[in-house]
């Protein structure tokens, strides 16, 4: 019988493993009352910073189930320079997140040009209804204080002036 | 031992109400201590902790609580008595092989004289049980986890049998009360103030029949008529609410009965080396109590260790190694018995 070795081996396992999770505790957690420490890269949610966002429609546009919804208009501004042409600029009116159909993909927070999107690890925003995981920019902008900080640079990189 | 005299029926009637609830509470405690909670540490989980208030200890009792409340689903093509009637026979099965198991010198039911010949053939009266219930279900899984079933409880009812006659054999006696007094009367080596346990002269014996057991519960590893990625739960796919409540029961139930037995035979049972008299029959049933989550837990250590056999594996296991080792268990047990 060449599988006994291995049979008594396995028997060890379990029982040291039983052994452990009763001296040291289990590897998972009683979620409602203890809460596991998401990684720093976690894909909780999506977090606006809306002064950084020029409602240039990149992220709605690439977004791959169309979650984002868009909305800005168009203002006049004054020219930097005396006897210039008067800016335009865009103005954020609507930003919304549709997180029912949001995949977490993570392409709106690639492709946006001015860093005004970023990854969360928050994931507690299950709702009761469907309709109301349409998030809008209030409630995006709130995120952001849960953003952790960037890592450091790797040895030898040089920060973008 | 008891001072009042009560009547035979009066007797029986308080027998029952005991066994009765010995099943439901043996499988509950079993199932609470091993499947529920030695299971998860093993995975490095805690299994459940919030019913009851401390360490999910309400949790089997809520359980049986809903499948109370439940819907009684019987399937449209099946034969509905012999549907409705299969979970009782597996359950009474259950109940008779606590009939005989001592607990203590005046405690047990009925000590018969042939009280291991007669365990060992109730027990093996589920298997027509849980026939009825995959012929009645009229579902191909069902049916298909009912033969295997049976296949394999008629392969292991054999060395289950063979290992017992070894301790049949050096005891000199069937009943179980019989079996325990020579363990409490052998010696070890000239020493005798410990008894004999068996599991010393017939560890063979004691591996074979736990193994056997083990096949017999159709746990883990030889789960193979309730192995759910194939057959969904095999003789129990169609069965919900309480009559599934009946088959859980069943299982647990007969898990302690037989871990009953295995300690009864081969660990010395209640006894206790000196304590005697009416206080054996306080201390035997605790002192029993402990050899029976023993044994069962050696059996689910196993179950929740070792992934599932195939089919002819489970077979060649028993008709190649087990039946043989107990075949020549037997043999030099007869042998030693008439030589020393």
């Amino acid at each position: 019988m060449p599988e006994l070795p291995g049979l008594a081996k396995g028997l060890g396992v379990t029982f040291r493993t039983m052994l452990e999770t009763w001296r040291h505790g289990a590897v998972t957690v009683e979620y409602p009352k203890q809460k596991e420490a998401p990684t720093p890269r976690a894909r909780g949610v999506i977090a606006l910073k809306e002064e950084n966002c020029t409602a240039c429609m990149l992220c709605a546009r690439e977004c791959p189930d169309w979650c984002i919804y868009i909305e800005g208009h168009k203002e006049k501004r004054p020219p930097r320079r005396e006897g210039g042409k008067p800016r335009t600029v865009n103005i954020l009116d609507r930003f919304d997140i549709d997180y029912a159909l949001c995949m977490y993909c993570g392409i709106c927070v690639e492709v946006c040009p001015f860093d005004a999107l970023f990854w969360s690890p928050e994931y507690e925003y299950s709702e009761a209804k469907i309709a109301d995981l349409l998030h809008d920019k209030d409630k995006l902008g709130e995120w952001m204080a849960t953003v952790p900080e960037p890592p450091p640079l790797e040895a030898g990189a040089v920060k973008k002036k | 031992m008891l001072a009042l005299e009560l009547s035979f029926w009066q007797l029986t009637a308080i027998k029952t109400v005991i066994v009765l609830s010995l099943i439901p509470a043996g499988a509950v405690i079993l199932g609470y201590v091993f499947l529920l909670k030695m299971m998860a540490h093993m995975q490095s989980r805690m299994g459940p902790m919030e019913p009851g208030g401390f360490h999910g200890w309400f949790q089997l009792v809520g359980d049986g609580i809903k499948f109370i409340q439940k819907e009684d689903i019987i399937p449209a093509e099946a034969d509905r008595r012999v549907f409705a009637l299969a979970p009782v026979v597996v359950l009474i099965s259950t109940f008779l092989l606590y009939i005989v198991v001592p607990a203590g010198p005046d405690l047990v039911v009925q000590n018969l004289d042939v009280g291991i010949f007669y365990a060992l053939a109730v027990s093996s009266l589920g298997v027509i049980g849980v026939l009825m219930a995959g012929w009645a279900s009229a579902n191909k899984f069902s049916l298909l986890g009912s033969l295997r079933a049976a296949g394999q409880l008629i392969a292991y009812e054999l060395p289950l049998v063979l290992a017992v006659v070894g301790v049949v054999i050096q005891a000199e006696t069937m009943s179980l009360q019989g079996i325990v007094g020579a363990q409490a009367d052998g010696e070890i080596l000239g020493i005798g103030w410990i008894g004999n346990p068996f599991i010393l002269t017939q560890f063979v014996g004691f591996v074979i029949f736990i193994a056997a057991a083990q096949a017999e519960l159709t746990q883990t590893p030889f789960d193979m008529p309730v192995a759910e990625s194939e057959l969904v739960a095999g003789y129990m796919t169609e069965y919900s609410g309480f009559r599934f409540l009946f088959f859980f029961m069943a299982e647990f139930g007969t898990a302690a009965a037989l871990s009953a037995i295995a300690a009864t035979l081969y660990l010395g049972g209640w006894y206790q080396p000196f304590v005697t008299g009416d206080l054996a029959n306080i201390v035997g049933p605790l002192v029993l109590g402990a050899k029976v989550m023993l044994v069962a837990f050696l059996i689910f250590w196993m179950r929740f260790t070792f992934p599932r056999f195939r089919e002819d594996q489970l077979q060649t296991f028993a008709w190649k190694y087990l039946i043989p080792l107990s075949l020549i268990n037997i043999l030099v047990t007869g042998v030693l018995k008439v030589v020393l």
